[in-house]
C-alpha cells in the first residue's frame, strides 16, 4: 500500500466517523431536550395543574387547566376547517381537475405552507377579529385551521393518486358513477394514508403560539362558547416561562411536557398507521 | 366516459369549490398585506428597506434593523446547521444499516415535531446562561479580535438565536438530504469504487455531488423555516433593533417585531409598518419556498432519469 | 357513506352542545392592558368573580399601548395604562365610535430602578443625572463617578452595565420616560416620552414580568419595573433623590406623598402626572394608573357589571391595595371618580 493511499484510507474513515459524530449530535440533542422536559416537567405535573384555574399574579397552586380546553377547541376549530377543505379539494385534484387547475391549486397550497405563521396570525386578525370586534377561539381556530389546508391537501392527494388504476377501472367496469367509485373505493383504499396526513397537520398545528397571539388572545378563566378569547398552552407556556415567578416557570415545564408528549404520541400513532403497509396490495 | 353523470357532477362542483377556496384564500391573504401596508409604502416607498430608526413617537419606521437580524439569525443557523445535518445525512444514507438509519431518522423526525415555543423555553433557561458563562467569554477570549466577538456577553443575542435555530432547522436538512441521498442510483457508488476511490471519496465526490441540487433544495427550506420563526427567537433576540458587527449584540428579527407590537401598535402608520414587515418576509419565504422546491424536484427526476441509461 | 354522515352529524352535535353549555352561563367582560398594575387587577378580578360569581372579567396584561389600542378598536371592553391617552388618541377613540372614552384612577404605584450586580447587596442611591446618563447610553460602568458618588461605602464593580428595558409599549415606560423628560433635558430632546420609545441602548424585556425575569437571571444588569415584581421577586430595587434633594425608596408613604399635590387640584379627566412631585418624602417615579372605560356600552348588561366593578374597586376594593404594596386612591379622587361613574352609559 503506498503512502497516498494510506493517507486516502486514514481520510475516509476520519470524515466518515465524523459524519456517525453528527448523527448522534442530532439524536443526542433529541433525547436532552426531551429528557430536560420530562425532569422538569414531570416535577411539576400535579392534580392542581389539570383541574386547577390560573391563580392571581404572585400566588402559587394555579394550574392550566383552561387552557387544555382551550387548546383542545382550538384544534377542533382548526381540524374542522383544514380538513375538509383539504380531503375534498384534494379528491377534486385527483379525480377530476385537468393539469392546469391543479396546477395553480396546488401552487397556492404551497404557497400558503411557506407562509410563516405570524403573518397567518395578522391576516387571521384582519379577517377574524377587527370585523367582529372580539378576540375570540374561532379566530384563534381560523388560523390554525388556514395552517392545516396545505398539509392535508397535499398528502391526500398523494395517497389518492397513489390507488392503483386497476381498482379504478375495475369500479368503472362494474358500472360505478365516479362518485361510488371514490367514496367505496379509492378513498377506503387511501385512508391509512389520509389518517396520517390529518394527524400529522394536527401535530404542526397543536404547537402553534405566534398565530394565537393577535386571534385568541388569552383568558384567566374558562371561555364561554366560541367568540370569547381563550387560553391556550402554547400561549401559556410562552407567557410563563418569561415571567420572573418560579411557580409560573414549573407550570410551564409542566404544560411544554404534556404539548411535547401530545404531539409526539400523534407522530408516533401516525407513522404506525402508516408503516402497517399499503391496506391495498400492489400488482 | 367523457360524460359524468349527475350525482358525479355535484360532488365535481363540491370539491371544485374547496379546492378553489384554497386559492381564494392565499389570493386574499397577499391582497390583505398588500392593501393593509399601503401608508407606509407611499409615505416611505423604497427608503423603508435601508433605514434603521424605529420610532413610534416621532412615525418614523424603517426596516432595516429587523431585516438585519432576521438574515444574520437564519445565516449562523445555516452555517452551524448546514455541515451537522448533510454530514448526519450521509451517515444515515450511506453507512448506517437499513435499520438504524430509519430509526435515526424517526428521531429526527420526531425532533422536527417539536414545537417553537418549546425551543424557545429551553433557549432561555438552557442555552441563554450557557452562553452567557462558557461559550461567549470563551469565543471572546480565543477570538475577540474579530468585531464578530466583541461586546459584552449578554447570552442573548443574534449568537443565541443564530444556535437555537440552528436545532430547529437540522432535521429538516437531514431528512431531505438523506431521501436525495438514497435516491441516487448504486450504479454511481459501485462505479466510483470500482475505479479505486475510497468510501469517503466515493461518497463525497460522487454521490453527493449527484444528489447537490436536493441537498440545496433542502438548505433552502431550512432557511425559509428560520426566517419564519418567530417564537423562539423573540424570547432569546433580546428585542432591541440594532445593526451591529458583534454577533453578541442583541437585536431584533422581523417575526418578533411583529409578535411583541401588533397588539399595541396605536396609529395608522405604526399598524402598517407592521404588516408591510409581514409582507417583506411573506415575499422572502416564498422566493425561497419556490426555489428550494424547483431544486428538490429538478434532482429528482434526474436521479430517476439516469437510472434508466 | 352512511358512515362519514353519522361521523358529521355526531361532531355537528357535540359543537353545538358545547356552544349551548359554554355559552350562555357567565358574562364575560373582556379587557387588555398595563402589566403594571396586573398584581392587584388579578387579585381584584378574582375577589370580585368570587363575589359575583356571574360576572367574569378576563384580563390580559399586554402593555398599556395594547390596552389603548384594543379598547380604541373596540375588541375588549375597557382597556388600562399607566400612561394617559394623549389627545390625539383621545380624538382618534372618539372619531371611531362617536363617544368618548374616560380615565378612572384605581391605585398608585411606583416605577423602581432594580439592579442586579454581583457582589452588591446594599440599596443603591440613584441621582437623577445617573439615571438619566445609563439610559442615554452615556453612564456604561457601574463604578461611573455619576453612581459611584451618591454610594459612597459601596463597592462597585468596573463591570458594564447591561440595561433592560420594556420591548412592548407600556405605561410603565410612560411613566419612566415621563420622569426622565421632567429631569434631563437631553433626554426629552432626543428621546422624549412615550409607551414605546426609541431606546438609545439596551435589551427589550416582553411586560413587567419579562423585565424582571431578565434582570434576575442576567449579572450587572439595570432596568425599571413596577414595585410589586421587586417585592414579589426579592429583588434588590434603589432610592432615587426627588425634587427636594432626598434619597427616597418607593413604598406606601411615599408614594402617598407623591400624589397629595395632585389629589387637591385633580382635573375632571384624571389625566395627570405626578412623576418628580413636589414634597420633601414624595418618591419621585410614582404614579396613579387608570382603567379606561367607554362613555356608552351597547351591552346594558356589560355596562352594569363593570360599573358595579368600579364601585366595588373604589370602596371595597381600595382596602386590598396596600398588601400588595399598591398605595389606595386619596379620598377627595375617590369622590370625585364616584361622581363621574354615572357618566358611562
Amino acid at each position: 500500500m503506498t503512502a497516498r493511499l494510506r493517507w486516502r484510507k486514514l481520510v475516509s474513515g476520519f470524515m466518515l466517523t465524523m459524519t456517525g459524530v453528527c448523527a448522534v449530535v442530532a439524536v443526542v440533542v433529541l433525547f436532552f431536550i426531551l429528557g430536560y422536559l420530562v425532569y422538569h416537567g414531570s416535577t411539576s405535573i400535579s392534580w392542581n395543574f389539570f383541574t386547577k384555574l390560573p391563580a392571581p399574579l404572585g400566588e402559587t397552586g394555579g394550574g392550566m387547566a383552561n387552557a387544555i380546553v382551550g387548546s383542545g377547541k382550538l384544534l377542533l376549530l382548526a381540524a374542522l376547517i383544514g380538513v375538509p377543505v383539504g380531503f375534498l379539494g384534494a379528491i377534486y385534484l385527483a379525480e377530476f381537475s385537468g393539469t392546469t387547475v391543479a396546477f395553480i391549486v396546488r401552487y397556492a397550497a404551497d404557497l400558503l405552507n411557506g407562509v410563516p405563521s405570524i403573518v397567518i396570525g395578522i391576516f387571521a386578525y384582519i379577517l377574524a377579529v377587527l370585523p367582529f370586534k372580539h378576540f375570540s377561539t374561532t379566530a384563534g381556530g381560523l388560523a390554525l385551521g388556514l395552517m392545516m389546508i396545505p398539509i392535508t391537501l397535499r398528502s391526500t392527494e398523494e395517497f389518492l393518486r397513489a390507488v392503483p388504476r386497476n381498482l379504478r377501472e375495475g369500479a368503472m367496469a362494474l358500472g360505478a358513477s365516479k362518485a361510488k367509485t371514490i367514496a367505496t373505493v379509492i378513498v377506503p383504499a387511501a385512508y391509512r394514508g389520509i389518517l396520517t396526513a390529518v394527524l400529522l397537520a394536527f401535530a404542526r398545528v397543536a404547537g402553534e403560539t405566534a398565530p394565537l397571539l393577535f386571534t385568541a388572545l388569552g383568558n384567566r378563566y374558562w371561555s364561554p362558547g366560541w367568540n370569547q378569547p381563550t387560553s391556550s398552552l402554547p400561549v401559556m407556556i410562552y407567557n410563563y416561562a418569561l415571567s420572573p415567578y418560579e411557580d409560573w416557570h414549573r407550570q410551564a415545564w409542566a404544560a411544554g411536557l404534556v404539548l411535547l408528549g401530545l404531539i409526539l404520541v400523534i407522530n408516533i400513532l401516525a407513522r404506525a398507521i402508516l408503516a402497517r403497509g399499503v391496506s391495498v396490495p400492489r400488482s | 366516459m367523457r360524460r359524468l353523470r349527475e350525482g358525479d357532477e355535484i360532488v365535481r362542483l363540491v370539491t371544485f369549490l374547496f379546492a378553489a377556496f384554497v386559492v381564494l384564500v392565499t389570493l386574499l391573504l397577499i391582497f390583505e398585506l398588500w392593501v393593509g401596508s399601503a401608508l407606509p409604502r407611499h409615505k416611505f416607498g423604497f427608503h423603508f428597506f435601508v433605514t434603521s430608526v424605529w420610532d413610534p413617537i416621532s412615525d418614523q419606521f424603517g426596516a432595516l434593523p429587523f431585516i438585519y437580524g432576521t438574515v444574520v439569525t437564519a445565516g449562523i443557523s445555516l452555517i452551524l446547521a448546514v455541515p451537522l445535518g448533510i454530514g448526519a445525512a450521509i451517515f444515515l444514507a450511506e453507512l448506517a444499516p437499513a435499520r438504524v438509519s430509519d430509526v435515526l431518522q424517526f428521531f429526527i423526525d420526531l425532533l422536527a415535531a417539536v414545537p417553537s415555543v418549546i425551543y424557545g423555553v429551553l433557549g432561555v433557561f438552557i442555552v441563554i446562561p450557557l452562553m452567557r458563562e462558557y461559550i461567549q467569554p470563551a469565543l471572546k477570549s480565543s477570538l475577540g479580535f474579530l468585531p464578530l466577538f466583541q461586546g459584552p456577553a449578554y447570552g442573548v443575542g443574534f449568537f443565541t438565536a443564530g444556535v437555537v435555530l440552528a436545532i430547529m432547522v437540522i432535521p429538516y436538512i437531514i431528512s431531505v438530504s438523506r431521501e436525495v441521498l438514497l435516491s441516487v442510483p448504486r450504479d454511481q457508488r459501485e462505479a466510483a469504487l470500482a475505479l479505486g476511490a475510497t468510501r469517503w471519496e466515493s461518497t463525497w465526490k460522487v454521490v453527493v455531488p449527484f444528489a447537490r441540487t436536493g441537498i440545496m433544495g433542502s438548505i433552502f427550506l431550512a432557511l425559509a423555516r428560520a426566517l419564519g420563526e418567530t417564537m423562539a427567537v423573540t424570547m432569546v433576540i433580546g428585542n432591541t433593533p440594532t445593526i451591529s458587527a458583534s454577533l453578541f449584540s442583541p437585536g431584533y428579527s422581523i417575526a418578533a417585531v411583529i409578535a411583541n407590537e401588533f397588539t399595541e401598535a396605536t396609529g395608522d402608520i405604526y399598524l402598517q409598518s407592521l404588516i408591510e414587515l409581514g409582507l417583506v418576509l411573506f415575499l422572502l419565504t416564498f422566493i425561497l419556498n419556490g426555489l428550494a422546491r424547483l431544486l428538490i424536484v429538478a434532482t429528482s427526476q434526474r436521479g430517476s432519469g439516469m437510472g434508466q441509461a | 357513506m352512511k358512515r362519514i354522515a353519522g361521523l358529521l352529524v355526531a361532531v355537528v352535535l357535540v359543537l353545538a352542545g358545547a356552544g349551548i353549555v359554554w355559552a350562555d352561563n357567565p358574562l364575560s367582560i373582556n379587557g387588555a392592558g398595563a402589566t403594571f398594575p396586573y398584581p392587584m387587577y388579578s387579585k381584584w378580578f378574582d375577589e370580585y368573580h368570587k363575589k359575583i360569581p356571574n360576572v367574569q372579567i378576563n384580563y390580559q396584561s399586554i402593555g398599556s399601548g395594547g390596552g389603548i389600542k384594543q379598547v380604541t378598536e373596540g375588541t375588549v371592553d375597557f382597556g388600562a395604562s399607566d400612561g394617559p391617552m394623549n389627545d390625539e388618541q383621545l380624538k382618534a377613540f372618539k372619531d371611531k365610535h362617536g363617544f368618548g372614552i374616560l380615565h378612572f384612577p384605581t391605585v398608585l404605584g411606583a416605577d423602581i430602578p432594580t439592579y442586579n450586580i454581583p457582589g452588591v447587596s446594599v440599596e443603591l442611591n440613584f441621582t437623577p443625572e445617573a439615571i438619566a446618563g445609563i439610559f442615554l447610553g452615556r453612564i456604561t460602568k457601574w463604578n461611573d463617578p455619576a453612581i459611584a458618588g451618591a454610594n459612597s461605602g459601596v463597592k462597585l464593580p468596573a463591570n458594564d452595565i447591561v440595561l433592560v428595558h420594556r420591548s412592548d409599549g407600556s405605561g410603565t415606560t410612560y411613566i419612566w420616560t415621563d420622569y426622565l423628560s421632567k429631569v434631563s433635558d437631553d433626554w426629552k430632546n432626543k428621546v422624549g416620552k412615550g409607551a414605546s420609545v426609541n431606546w438609545p441602548v439596551g435589551l427589550g424585556g416582553k411586560g413587567n414580568e419579562g423585565v424582571a425575569g431578565l434582570i434576575k437571571q442576567t449579572p450587572n444588569s439595570f432596568g425599571y419595573i413596577e414595585l410589586i415584581y421587586a417585592i414579589q421577586n426579592n429583588m434588590l430595587y434603589g432610592r432615587v433623590k426627588n425634587s427636594s434633594g432626598a434619597f427616597i425608596k418607593a413604598d406606601l408613604a411615599s408614594v402617598t406623598a407623591a400624589a397629595a399635590g395632585a389629589a387637591k387640584d385633580m382635573p375632571a379627566d384624571f389625566r395627570v402626572s405626578i412623576t418628580n412631585a413636589p414634597g420633601k418624602t414624595a418618591y419621585p417615579i410614582s404614579s396613579f394608573t387608570w382603567l379606561l372605560i367607554p362613555e356608552k356600552f351597547s351591552d346594558a348588561s356589560k355596562r352594569d357589571a363593570i360599573k358595579g366593578f368600579v364601585s366595588w374597586m373604589l370602596t371595597d376594593g381600595q382596602n386590598s391595595a396596600e398588601a400588595l404594596s399598591y398605595a389606595k386612591l386619596p379620598k377627595e379622587v375617590v369622590a370625585k371618580e364616584k361622581q363621574a361613574l354615572a357618566q358611562v352609559q
